[in-house]
């Protein structure tokens, strides 16, 4: 087997001192192999952004390794980290983090820039990300010209643009109807089906459903971490994981409970 | 990431924030062109003040009586001019001419008469020596001195006062009762304070001393050194041949006459505008500190403000030195254009007067602020630029 994507051992994450000290992760240890397509889902403060960030190489963790492909990124120097955030990992913040009074195709185009990819080249690929997501023609509107939903959206079409390794995507979908959730998902079975991994945290069972693999985090710990579908095929797409979510009704009622005995 | 993409994000940046950059602009254009215009203004006085006495002629000496005239034991005469042209005792000496003058002359011309404010009888020797050319017609000769010819070369004030629209050479007038021929007109000279300096006329000096002040003592002596780098030594001889004329002890410490040496008088009136200059430049240079502190507080702001872009930014993978250098590129943009501005406006500035003063640009000025300006930016930008660099992309997230 190929060394793992992710590798995270005992990871804390401690904010803040004395009387306001929060341990928003406490010992969270987690393998992600290569195609895989985890969801993380938890209730609101449980830790899920912290951990994507310290996944995504924006935070260091308290205590605890991190390997990302292999390599230990404490051990990264700020210009490898650069390169690894740049070609390697695919982030899609919860809060979009796109550029003020910049468009979106230029907010789009922005980690090709840093690739060191040729004007013209960047442009097309920007526009055929945010024609991905559907927002093709709103290219030319700077962010507060966009909705909710729509800057969503871009944040979704920069995080694809550079075709990255590792997609880490915290709540993609919050701001979407169901339809754009919809297309969203699709975009990323896609990317599973060509073999990328994605780690995505959504408080929707829908979107949890269609993940290959399902973890749940309580309180800065892992709870459950349940295969859904195997890692070598595709995932199982819309339809089959409506079906299947019918069918665990009752045991996502079971974990909704353990939580709060916790 | 070429060096082309990097200053296009950072003109980016610039037209995403105008009105921030434009301030920034403000407060550089007013440093800098406050510098390049006080110096230039300080300069410009210290030139105009170097400029009226050069009009004296920065090699001549002027020799005048300090005795309370009459007293014939004190006063200069011609026959102490003429010991002055001494080969061997005055080899410095390249001529002398006794000056006797009459203030307010009245000359008449065919009815119309005007008060001449400085009557000169001279020798010919004086229209050089005094820096005072004859423009249209010629000056009197020495034979014309000799013979006591009544000629007279009239200055611009004169010529336009008596003879307007008439060419005034070969034309008679009357002084003092005498009939003069005028031969000359003297250039136009810039005027040396708030007399009329062109409100003169020249004479041979016998013929005005025949005429209006009589054979008594001279006003003054103008001596014309060799060389510019003689005057010194042409003032020590000039003293010396004096002292021995008028019989001064070598112990007396007050001689009866005062040499005037414009190139003294220039370094003096040099230095005071030097130190004019200094101080303007002192002012200058803190307005322009103070328009550096302004731009370092807009960057901090624009830092601060911009901590979270900085913050995306490296999140999708933008080095270090990226982040940094589109900063910097920022800071200097604005000053380099600041500055330009500010030289701009100091160049028009300068063509007006300024508190009476023609300001004169000091070409190193304009690279001193100018320098200053960047250096001022690029510092400035880059230190809080390279602070914002250097956070974790998700406290710069964070950062409020
Ligand atoms: N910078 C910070 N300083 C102090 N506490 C923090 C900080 N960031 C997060 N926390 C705390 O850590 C805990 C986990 O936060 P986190 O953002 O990971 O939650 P989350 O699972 O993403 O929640 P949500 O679903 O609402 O996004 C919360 O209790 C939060 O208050
Ligand atoms: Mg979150």
């Amino acid at each position: 087997m190929s060394r793992p994507v992710l590798e995270v051992r005992d990871l804390k994450k401690i904010y803040g001192t004395g009387e306001a000290t929060v341990h928003a992760l406490r010992g969270v240890s987690l393998t992600v192999q290569r195609g895989d397509y985890a969801a993380i889902m938890g209730s609101s403060g449980s830790g899920k952004s912290t951990l994507m960030n310290i996944l995504g190489a924006l935070d260091i963790p308290s205590s605890g390794t991190y390997h990302l492909d292999g390599v230990d990124v404490s051990r990264l120097s700020d210009a490898q980290l650069a390169l690894a955030r740049n070609r390697l990992i695919g982030f899609i913040f919860q809060s979009f983090n796109l550029i003020p009074r910049t468009s979106a195709v230029a907010n789009v185009e922005l980690p090709l820039a840093y690739a060191g990819v040729k004007p013209k080249e960047r442009r097309r690929r920007a526009m055929a990300a945010l024609d991905v997501v559907g927002l093709a023609d709103r290219a030319g509107h700077e962010p507060n010209q966009l909705s909710g939903g729509q800057q969503q959206r871009v944040a979704v079409a920069r995080a694809l643009v550079t075709e990255p390794a590792l997609l880490l995507a915290d709540e993609p979908t919050g701001n979407l109807d169901s339809k754009s959730t919809d297309d969203v998902l699709q975009v990323f079975d896609d990317l599973s089906t060509a073999g990328r991994t994605i780690v995505i945290i959504t408080h929707e069972d829908e979107v949890g459903a269609r993940a290959k693999r399902l973890i749940r985090l309580v309180d800065g710990s892992i709870v459950s971490d349940v295969r859904q579908s195997p890692l070598d095929r595709p995932p199982v797409g819309a339809a089959a994981a409506a079906a299947a979510m019918a069918r665990n009704h009752g045991r996502a009622a079971v974990y909704s409970g353990g939580r709060h005995s916790q | 990431m070429s060096l082309f993409e990097v200053i296009r994000f950072a003109l980016r940046g610039l037209s995403a924030n105008k009105l921030r950059s434009a301030l920034t602009m403000l407060g550089i254009l007013i440093g800098v062109a406050a510098v390049i215009l006080l110096v230039a203004v300080g300069n410009g006085s210290a030139k105009a003040i170097s400029d009226r006495i050069e009009a004296l002629g920065t090699n001549t000496i002027t020799v005048m009586s300090t005795g309370r005239g009459g007293s014939s034991s004190t006063s200069l005469t011609k026959e102490m001019a003429d010991a002055l042209v001494d080969p061997e005792l005055a080899p410095a000496v390249k001529s002398v001419s006794p000056v006797v003058s009459a203030s307010s002359a009245t000359m008449t011309y065919e009815g119309s008469d005007h008060s001449v404010s400085s009557f000169v009888g001279t020798t010919p020797a004086w229209f050089a020596a005094s820096s005072t050319p004859v423009g249209t017609g010629s000056a009197f000769t020495e034979d014309d001195v000799d013979q006591g010819r009544r000629v007279v070369v009239i200055g611009q004030t004169v010529a336009e006062e008596l003879f307007p629209g008439i060419d005034p050479i070969d034309k008679q007038v009357t002084v003092g009762g005498a009939l003069f021929t005028i031969v000359g007109v003297l250039q136009e000279k810039s005027s040396t304070g708030q007399q009329d300096s062109n409100d003169t006329a020249v004479a041979p000096l016998t013929a005005v001393q025949q005429v209006l002040t009589g054979y008594g003592a001279l006003s003054s002596i103008i001596v014309e050194a060799a060389d510019p780098d003689d005057v010194d030594a042409a003032q020590d001889q000039v003293a010396t041949i004096l002292d021995q004329k008028l019989a001064v002890a070598d112990s007396s410490s007050s001689t009866p006459y005062r040499i005037q040496n414009a190139s003294s008088l220039l370094e003096t009136q040099t230095e005071t505008a030097d130190t004019f200059t200094t101080l303007l430049g002192a002012v200058a240079a803190i307005s322009l500190l103070v328009g550096g502190i302004g731009i370092t507080n807009i960057m901090l702001v624009t830092v601060t403000e911009r901590t979270r872009e900085i913050g995306i930014r490296k999140a999708l993978g933008a080095p270090r030195r990226v982040i940094l250098t589109q900063f910097l590129i920022e800071a200097s943009l604005l000053s380099v254009m600041g500055g330009a501005l500010g030289v701009a406006a100091a160049l028009i500035g300068s063509q007006f007067e300024i508190v009476g003063v023609k300001p004169v640009i000091v070409p190193s000025s304009i690279g001193y602020a100018v320098g200053v300006s960047i250096a001022i930016g690029l510092f400035f930008g880059g230190l809080p630029a390279a602070r914002a660099a250097r956070l974790r992309p998700i406290d710069a997230l964070r950062y409020e």
